[in-house]
């Protein structure tokens, strides 16, 4: 046996890794924007000390500290992790949740509907409102399931379209709400928030409230289902090949229905959450917020895995919350977009590695070839 | 009656864009490649045509400055639509990724060319927009016009075209008669680039002052929309862009009608995707889109 040569053998571990490969995409996209900050005649140091104040809560100019950096980073990642749970959900069933958007307005609308409208009793108000927008987003991805399985509607048509209805049903529904102007309605009742005094105590009042355990939550229950029930085994299943699947007696028309119905449940509690814990008052949606869309990204820098998914939503969060921070150092907070948006491209070029390794491994093969 | 007669500029104005769009999309579509990075197209077009023009009509150069905007917008919106082409063409990459990286990226990258242009979230306003004939209609309405004939005329009366639609349909059996699908493909692509820019720049040149992150607001995924519901065929999205643009346009003119008056605007907004959404379930059964589309071509596997 001839010796392997072990540095060859490292380079295509690393390449046939898929954390690995998501580390080297995330490097990569922060590699670009760096250099596009340069470029452009801006100190890109003051990016990063703006990305370090988000994560520590630390300010290297002045050496202050200030924990609420800290808990506004934890918060902000919890949609773009639940998000990322709906894309991933879905495409651990072989289908691709562009609908995330929608799926989390729908959330959102009816979170703020039950919240001003509700019964005002401590403790069932939210936990109301939370399920309302469970099962919308549940609903709202339902559909795209019932209408790919039964009728062969892409799933990516659909859901494009579904992000159009709910943005515009959501206007509709949200400016008939008590005290409704063009961009706000009232003010919640208290019973409604999910804030939550302890958070608010260690991290000097930020924002972070009950939701993050609702993410803990999501994130396990995730996991369990994937990995531990015979429904994520049918749906994974699927995903792989539906045709093995119809014929191993998987109901696969049933499994694409429930898979999307779930992706879009956690959609709809992100959607809940930053209804009812990061505003005090419901929203008349002028536009997206775009968590849907990043969950996109999430979930495929998390390559779909709970733990991924996980911190790539962390990431994200933290590049959410630095983007106020960079504004105030003179660098366009939108770089933080580009970063977001190279990332995605970047995983989009990552099947060029196949390539790469499968031209590897034929020029090796020719080698070996020649050499006898 | 009057009224109705009075409000066709504004909806040529709406629906040009928008088809000229869905004709990009369609061309690509029917190479074989999906292109959902329309919408994100539009916006580096319709920045890059907002941002040409201010800074030239400060130069004092007059009327030439819509048009050289105009081209600039589509040069900008095929070059980055080299991204989408790279990624799917060459190294076989999911088209759909590919296409929302696009989408996510242009967002950032218009604002922030604004920021460092501008130093604002937006670009400056311009004075002068485009102006309209004697008739009130703008000149994008003949340019979407152009576009479509010439589409329909290359893609089914020219022998390009139907190698191109060949590309979409049976790829495999293209390459084996001598067509090289990679370069059809890439021109197809190209092509859906420089139409989306283009009609970006229509829309800042002829709907607003100035670009914001707002300005495409979802007409490139209502383009996207008008390629299904026109059955991947150029009178069909003539006619889709038609309806969906109509319908865009009583989202901003129905306070001229009393009886509309009672109905959210919004509604006008939804109709394009619920429309949309049921002619896919209606026609569902029998498949119009080009059987290879959004599948790499991989050569030798079959």
């Amino acid at each position: 046996m001839k010796p392997v040569d072990t540095r060859e053998s490292f380079t295509s571990r690393m390449l046939s890794s898929d954390g690995a490969v998501s580390v080297l995409v995330v490097l990569l996209g922060f590699l670009v924007g760096t250099i596009l900050v340069a470029l452009v005649g801006k100190n890109p140091l003051n990016m990063y000390k703006a990305i370090f104040q988000s994560l520590s809560g630390y300010n290297i100019d002045n050496g202050k500290m200030n924990v609420r950096y800290i808990g506004e980073t934890l918060n902000y990642a919890v949609p773009f992790i639940l998000c990322g749970f709906s894309m991933a959900f879905a495409a651990r069933a072989g289908l691709f949740n562009i609908g995330g958007e929608g799926q989390y307005i729908m959330g959102l609308t009816v979170a703020q509907v039950i919240g001003l409208l509700g019964p005002n009793v401590p403790g069932l108000h939210w936990a109301l409102a939370i399920i309302g927008a469970m099962l919308i987003g549940a609903a709202w991805g339902g559909i795209v399931g019932i209408l790919k399985a039964k009728y062969e509607v892409s799933e990516v048509v659909s859901t494009i379209m579904l992000n159009y209805v709910a943005l515009y049903l959501s206007r509709i529904i949200c400016l008939q709400l008590p005290g409704a102007s063009t961009y706000k309605t009232a003010n919640f009742p208290e019973t409604a928030l999910l804030s939550n005094g302890f958070f608010q105590a260690i991290t000097n009042n930020s924002m972070l409230n009950n939701g993050f355990f609702l993410m803990g939550l999501a994130v396990v229950v995730y996991w369990f289902i994937m990995e531990k029930t015979n429904l994520g085994f049918g749906l994974r299943a699927t995903g792989f090949n539906r045709e093995a699947a119809r014929c191993s007696g998987i109901p696969v028309v049933r499994s694409i229905a429930i898979s999307m119905a779930i992706a879009g449940a956690f959609a709809g509690l992100a959607g809940g959450i930053v209804a009812l814990g990061s505003f005090r008052y419901g929203r008349v949606l002028s536009g997206m917020d775009n968590y849907g869309f990043n969950g996109i990204a999430v979930a495929l820098v998390g390559n779909n895995t709970a733990i991924g998914t996980m911190l790539a939503g962390f990431l994200f969060g933290m590049l959410k919350n630095a983007q106020a921070l960079m504004q105030g150092k003179q660098i366009p907070k939108e770089i933080t977009f580009i970063i977001q948006g190279l990332i995605v491209v970047f995983i989009a070029l990552r099947s060029a590695i196949a390539l790469y390794l499968a031209w590897r491994s034929k020029r090796q093969l020719q080698k070996e070839v020649l050499a006898k | 009656m009057n009224t109705l007669i009075g409000m066709i500029p504004s909806i040529l104005m709406i629906v040009s864009p928008i088809l000229i769009t869905a004709v990009g999309g369609m061309i690509c579509e029917k190479s074989g490649v999906v292109n959902i990075a329309l919408e994100g197209l539009m916006g580096v077009g319709a920045f890059a045509a907002a941002a040409t023009h201010v800074l030239l009509e400060a130069t004092g150069l007059g009327m030439p400055s819509i048009w050289i905007s105009l081209g600039i917008g589509a040069l900008i919106g095929a070059a980055f639509s080299a991204i989408h082409a790279l990624a799917s063409i060459n190294l076989n990459a999911d088209q759909t990724i590919s296409g929302t990286g696009i989408n996510l990226l242009a967002d950032g990258v218009t604002i922030f060319a604004a920021q460092i242009l501008f130093s604002a979230d937006r670009t400056r306003e311009f004075k002068m927009g485009m102006q309209t004939d004697s008739l009130g209609i703008y000149p994008t309405a003949y340019i979407a016009l152009v576009v479509v004939v010439a589409a329909w005329f290359i893609l089914y009366k020219l022998p390009f075209g139907m190698h191109l639609r060949a590309c979409g349909e049976h790829p495999h059996a293209a390459d084996s008669v001598g067509i090289n699908v990679k370069k059809i493909r890439y021109i197809a692509v190209l092509s859906s680039g420089l139409l989306a820019g283009l009609a970006g720049g229509c829309i800042v040149l002829t709907q607003t002052i100035q670009y914001t992150s707002n300005t495409i607001n979802g007409r490139g995924f209502i383009a996207l929309a008008a390629v299904s519901f026109g059955r991947w065929r150029p009178i069909g999205v003539t006619f889709a862009a038609f309806l969906f643009g109509t319908a865009q346009a009583f989202a901003i003119i129905a306070n001229n009608f009393p009886a509309l008056r009672v109905l959210p605007t919004e509604v006008f907004n939804i109709l394009p995707y619920v429309i949309t959404l049921i002619a896919l379930v209606v026609f569902s059964g029998k498949n119009y889109a080009p059987r290879a589309s959004g599948k790499p071509y991989i050569k030798g596997a079959s």
